[in-house]
């Protein structure tokens, strides 16, 4: 064998070289076989956005569409409505959203951009069953402390109808707002979000 | 080693796992010849394609629908839709093909070093087994997309159960799940070729080296390593697997990986024998395509099938030309292991076996003319002899002396000054005026030096047949 | 010597495939970087086949960003009308439809330049000619007994045969115009290599950007095998 000292130091920068090189080119070929499992563009195309035409909705009527798989509730709600939502404030959890998922647009007392337009993820932010809408006041299985809103019925969260959540139930978030934008006054397209003027 | 929580923790599983004596059982005191060449790449090769295959097809599996009315579009949104999908089906595809232009030279290594020779025969027979086990896995891997060569493919191989006397019609009824190749026999290939034969794949590789490992490899020179052992028990011409042919098996790795990735991104239909034009079409069981051929690899079975004229004995020949290499250990009668040392008659009947079994591979792609299937006939003929007739010419060969102690190796540097020669030898440099008047001096090609390389080629290609 | 003469004689096979039934093919010119090309291609694909044919493995969103163009300028030059970006080029024609009226569902076009190849498809485009004796009124020289009708005659104009005698058997030499179309025979020429570099580009997306990354990932790979020999060698100093 030759003199140890020389060889050794070369034997160590091409074996360290070589496992660096190695690493980058393994990690190079792990990029493209992890991101194969990111959705595809099928998938993307399933959870574009969706557009919903409100010009023919009645007063007090709710229109359930899909997006991503889920259910999304535009409400178009009363004057009564909107008047009882302030009253409600402090038997709610969450009366400003602080803790709850929604954008910027839709982080007011109303929840939406359009007072009497509601928007919102149909899922109870317990654990993912629909509630039901139960806009009247007062009906006879809710009783008297019921003011209008959805009921979820597997383990009996209430939500107002701002999709605010009251307390004393096991949801613990306000329902959620999707993203969305009115391209003008009849045309919602759920899944983009407003682009806000700045003033 | 200093004590820390490092090295506390290696000692936990040390104490628990036999993974040193494994370490050192299996690579750094295991040792290999020190000549091993070229041909001796091709094991560890065929474990990394064996890995590819694995690790593309599992990502396969996530969004391949093994459905008829859905398979073919799934593999259409796996090259299209899916991210780098195109990246992972491409290395499934050539990987298949690279599996058998391995496995064909890792067999061809055995056959001519004698690698399948006493006390390996066990060895040969996995190996064997592992062959089987591998074209099932292709055969059954190939009818996934659902084109039409995938179907018809599959509906005329499968028919051929059906020849089969007594119990053909049932057998073939079973094998599909259906009348036809159908949704049901799609499922179950799916099955098949995900699961089960790839896990029998893995033991047989297992079960394969273990064996391999308890009696030595073999080597080209065919001689015993272990007659001659230095003071501390070791073969004097061996060396541990573990650094010399680790790093020498990264090297091939290396080259293999150049070839590979040269045809996944510039070739991988490779003119279609890779991917077959006509399985770019849904499988249409009312159509029939012009040309129905196996998948290349497959191709010298399938030329040996068609070249008997009866249908159940096509079959038995295709069966038996693989039954034959089973047979091998127990056909050769020589007592030398390597083609080195053995006689003309041997030599040149493994030539004329290579250059059967290449001519079978090409007439299998091509349709069954009267001329085609005589030459088919001959070459299968050939192909049975090599094997058949083998007992007989073994033993009548006049061997060479078979050296004790390894011959030296030259090295592929050694070589180059001799390539350098000849490369003078067949161009001759020549002065060009070129356009703008000036002259340059180019090398042209020189007919008279490259007659005179060819008749010397020749002429060491005849002695070496002696 | 006999082995010779076998070998000799097994390399000649091939060529016996050449002992040519008909025409050959005619050579298109496929450049997949000509977005130009391939955006004319797309609308006269749209235009002439979508009617019956789908292309149903191609996005609409592909071609745009394939083609370097913006998503509404695909929605309203190239997509049918009211397609959304993210759809595929599907086509009108129902199966039960295309049964009674064609006795068969026109094949999707996604993967033809897969099986048939460019040349054959460019060919068959400008193959149609005038035969009385078929249903439709049409043969094609590439594929014999169509049963596709001549979508562009108008623009390429009638093409009748020009028969030569071989083997005293009829066969076609070439084909001529009989009578002129709304496009010269370049401009057809040029229309019909569009739609080839179309198909072409529909049957692999991909190509044009997985040749690119070769070159990148056989240079790392050199990179390993320098390495790897380097310190091969460094370590089989040892034995001498």
């Amino acid at each position: 064998m030759n003199n140890e000292g020389v060889d050794k130091s070369k034997r160590q920068f091409l074996t360290s070289a070589l496992t660096v090189v190695g690493a980058v080119g393994t990690g190079y070929l792990a990029v493209p076989f992890l991101a194969q499992m990111q959705p595809s563009t099928k998938a993307m195309a399933a959870g574009a956005p969706v557009q919903v035409d409100i010009s023919k909705m009645e007063t007090g009527q709710l229109i359930r569409v899909a997006w991503r798989g889920k259910p999304v509730w535009i409400v178009n709600r009363t004057e009564e409505v909107l008047t009882t939502l302030s009253t409600l404030n402090d038997k709610l959890r969450d009366p400003l959203s602080n803790e709850s998922i929604q954008p910027p647009y839709s982080k007011n007392p109303n929840r939406s951009i359009k007072p009497d337009i509601f928007i919102a993820v149909g899922l109870c932010t317990h654990l993912g069953c629909s509630p039901t809408f139960r806009p009247e006041i007062a009906p006879v299985d809710l009783g008297n402390d019921w003011k209008g809103g959805f009921f979820c019925p597997c383990h009996g969260s209430w939500f107002d109808l701002a999709g605010r959540v009251y307390r004393g139930v096991p949801a613990p978030t306000n329902l959620e707002i999707p993203p969305h934008r009115y391209v003008n006054d009849s045309l919602i397209i759920i899944g983009e979000d407003t682009v806000e003027k700045t003033a | 080693m200093k004590s820390n929580r490092w090295t506390d923790c290696g000692n936990w599983v040390l104490d628990r796992f036999p993974l040193t004596k494994l370490w050192n059982d299996h690579m750094a005191h295991y040792y290999a010849p020190k000549n091993f060449n070229f041909w001796y790449f091709f094991g560890s090769l065929a474990l990394l394609v064996l890995v590819n295959q694995f690790l593309t097809g599992i990502l396969l599996t996530m969004n391949y629908k093994p459905d008829a009315k859905l398979a073919f579009d799934s593999v259409e949104y796996i090259m299209r839709d899916v991210n780098w999908g195109w990246l992972v089906r491409y290395m499934h595809s050539t990987g298949a093909s690279a599996f058998f232009i391995v496995i064909y030279l890792h067999m061809f290594r055995g056959i001519m070093y004698g690698s399948f020779k006493q006390p390996r025969e066990l060895i040969w027979i996995f190996g064997m087994l592992l062959f089987v086990a591998l074209m099932a896995e292709a055969f059954m891997g190939y009818l996934l997309p659902w084109g039409q060569m995938s179907y018809w493919g599959a509906q005329v191989i499968i028919s051929l159960f059906s020849a089969i006397p007594v119990i053909g019609d049932e057998l073939s009824l079973w094998v599909r799940g259906d009348y036809v190749v159908s949704d049901a026999t799609l499922n179950r290939f799916f099955a098949f070729h995900v699961i089960s034969v790839p896990l029998v794949l893995v033991l047989l590789v297992l079960l394969h080296i273990i064996a391999l490992h308890e009696v030595g490899s073999n080597n080209p020179d065919g001689i015993n390593i272990k007659e001659f052992k230095d003071p501390w028990g070791h073969p004097v011409d061996g060396v541990p697997f573990h650094p010399y042919y680790t790093v020498k098996d990264l090297v091939g790795v290396a080259v293999f990986l150049f070839f590979f990735a040269t045809v996944i991104f510039y070739m991988p239909e490779m003119g279609g024998y890779f991917l077959e034009h006509a399985n770019f079409i849904p499988a249409d069981p009312l159509k029939t395509p012009e040309h129905i051929a196996p998948v290349w690899y497959f191709t010298p079975f399938y030329a040996i099938l068609r070249a008997v004229p009866d249908k159940f004995a096509g079959v038995i020949a295709m069966g038996g030309a693989i039954v034959v290499l089973f047979l091998l250990p127990w056909l050769d009668r020589s007592e030398v292991r390597s083609i080195r040392y053995r006689g003309g008659i041997y030599k040149k009947a493994l030539l004329l076996f290579v250059i059967s079994f290449v001519s079978l591979g090409y007439l299998g792609t091509q349709p069954a003319t009267p001329t085609a299937t005589t030459f088919a006939r001959i070459f299968t003929a050939i192909y049975f002899g090599f094997f058949l007739l083998m007992p007989i010419y073994s033993r009548w060969e006049k061997f060479k002396k078979v050296p004790s102690r390894l011959t030296p190796v030259t090295s592929l540097e050694d070589r180059i000054p001799a390539l350098i020669e000849t490369f003078e030898e067949i161009t001759v440099k020549t002065p060009v005026t070129k356009e703008d008047g000036t002259t340059v001096v180019r090398r042209k090609p020189n007919f008279n030096g490259m007659a005179n390389v060819v008749v010397r080629l020749a002429k060491k290609l005849k002695e070496s047949l002696d | 010597m006999n082995k010779l003469l076998t070998l000799f004689l097994i390399f000649m096979l091939p060529f016996t495939v050449l002992a040519s039934e008909g025409l050959q093919l005619q050579k298109a010119d496929i450049d997949l970087t000509n977005n130009a090309s391939l955006e004319r291609g797309a609308k006269h694909f749209v235009t002439y086949c979508l009617g019956c044919h789908s292309a149903k493995h191609i996005r609409y969103l592909r071609i745009a960003i394939d083609f370097d163009l913006k998503e509404d300028k695909v929605l309203k030059e190239i997509a049918p009308l009211g397609a959304n970006i993210y759809d595929k080029m599907t086509s009108a024609m129902n199966a039960h439809d295309a049964e009674k009226w064609f006795g068969i569902m026109p094949p999707d076009l996604s993967l033809i330049a897969r099986s048939r190849g460019e040349d054959w498809i460019y060919s068959y485009l400008k193959g149609f000619y005038t035969d009385k004796s078929k249903p439709l009124g049409v043969n094609n020289t590439v594929f014999p007994d169509v049963g596709m009708p001549n979508v562009l005659w108008q623009l390429q104009g009638e093409q009748t045969p020009v028969y030569k005698n071989v083997d005293g058997r009829e066969v076609i030499e070439k084909l001529s115009i009989k009578e002129a179309g709304q496009l010269s025979e370049k401009e057809f020429d040029t229309m019909i290599n569009d739609l080839t570099n179309f198909l072409v580009y529909v049957g692999e997306p991909v190509k044009l950007e997985r040749e690119r990354m070769g070159k990148y990932v056989l240079f790392f790979i050199f990179m390993i095998f320098i390495l790897s020999y380097l310190l091969k060698k460094e370590y089989w100093k040892d034995l001498h």
